[in-house]
């Protein structure tokens, strides 16, 4: 078992467990830390497959940005453990059940299929560097890339419009 | 390590949130848990994009077959970084008309 096998097991425990303890945890605070958790292990993943430059927009946009938003709306609504009236059990146990299921069938589905042996090229190649994603991002994907910059200014006015009133 | 190995992780980090967002009630978290749905369809586009890459590169060495995946996730990470914006705005207008978060109160679309 070499090493990039072993940071691969290692950031599957890591990420799973975080995941669990993001719904699973009482307080929101600590979800947010545990769902912070996740992300730099989602990155850590990004990184073993040499996609470098997805693992430093993913650190930098989701723990840093979106992450600190959740955390101020979480802090600006001062929530008091009292605030979760209703709790019927039955409706958890069948949620976790449906989720459940579906992991079963996808597992199932999946696990035969002829081409779920392919080698995946682990922390070599080039293509995810910024030198090769800049370079096809400003080339082949020109529009999408403006028309998502439209998109931040409507989301933006939108919040602003949504959170005046 | 081989493409079943990304598959398996992606579908119980997907299944996870799934859970999620059917047990709990606090709408924050519901939100966090779609941001966890989301993060496991990047993980495998990933994977994928680095598949067909290696696939590619036994041919030509100078491929660059799987760049699209790596920047759909791109594309992916601007759209979930806007819709968190206006999703926690409209929380923020919600707790201050019903002062909770809980999305039990909002099945009669009406206060």
């Amino acid at each position: 078992m070499g090493i990039t096998q072993l940071l691969f097991w290692l950031l599957t425990v890591m990420t799973l467990g975080s995941a669990l303890m993001v719904i699973f945890s009482k307080n929101p605070v600590h979800s947010i830390l545990w769902l912070i958790v996740t992300f730099f292990s989602i990155s850590g993943h990004y990184i073993l497959l040499n996609a470098q430059f997805l693992a430093i927009v993913n650190i930098i946009v989701y723990a840093g940005a979106i992450m600190v938003l959740f955390l101020f709306v979480v802090m600006l609504m001062n929530l008091n453990e009292s605030s979760s009236p209703v709790k019927n059990k039955w409706l958890r146990f069948a949620g976790v059940i449906s989720g459940g299921s579906l992991l079963l069938v996808m597992v199932g589905a999946l696990k035969d299929t002829e081409s779920m042996q392919k080698e995946i090229l682990m922390n070599t190649g080039n293509i995810g560097l910024i030198n090769n994603l800049g370079t096809v991002l400003f080339k082949d994907y020109v529009l999408p890339f403006e028309i998502s910059s439209v998109l931040f200014l409507s989301a933006m006015v939108g919040a602003v419009v949504i959170g005046k009133k | 390590m081989t493409i079943n190995h990304y598959i398996f992780l992606s579908v119980a980090l997907f299944c996870i949130g799934i859970i999620g967002v059917l047990t709990r009630r606090n709408m924050i978290i519901i939100f966090m848990c779609i941001e966890l749905m989301l993060n496991a369809t990047n993980l495998l586009l990933v994977a994928f994009s680095k598949m067909h890459y290696l696939a590619a590169s036994v041919t030509d060495a100078a491929t660059t077959v799987g760049t699209d995946g790596q920047l759909f996730v791109f594309f992916i990470m601007v759209v979930a970084a806007a819709e968190v914006s206006v999703g926690l705005a409209i929380i923020v207008m919600m707790f201050r008309n019903t002062h909770s978060i809980d999305v039990n109160f909002l099945n009669r679309l009406k206060h």
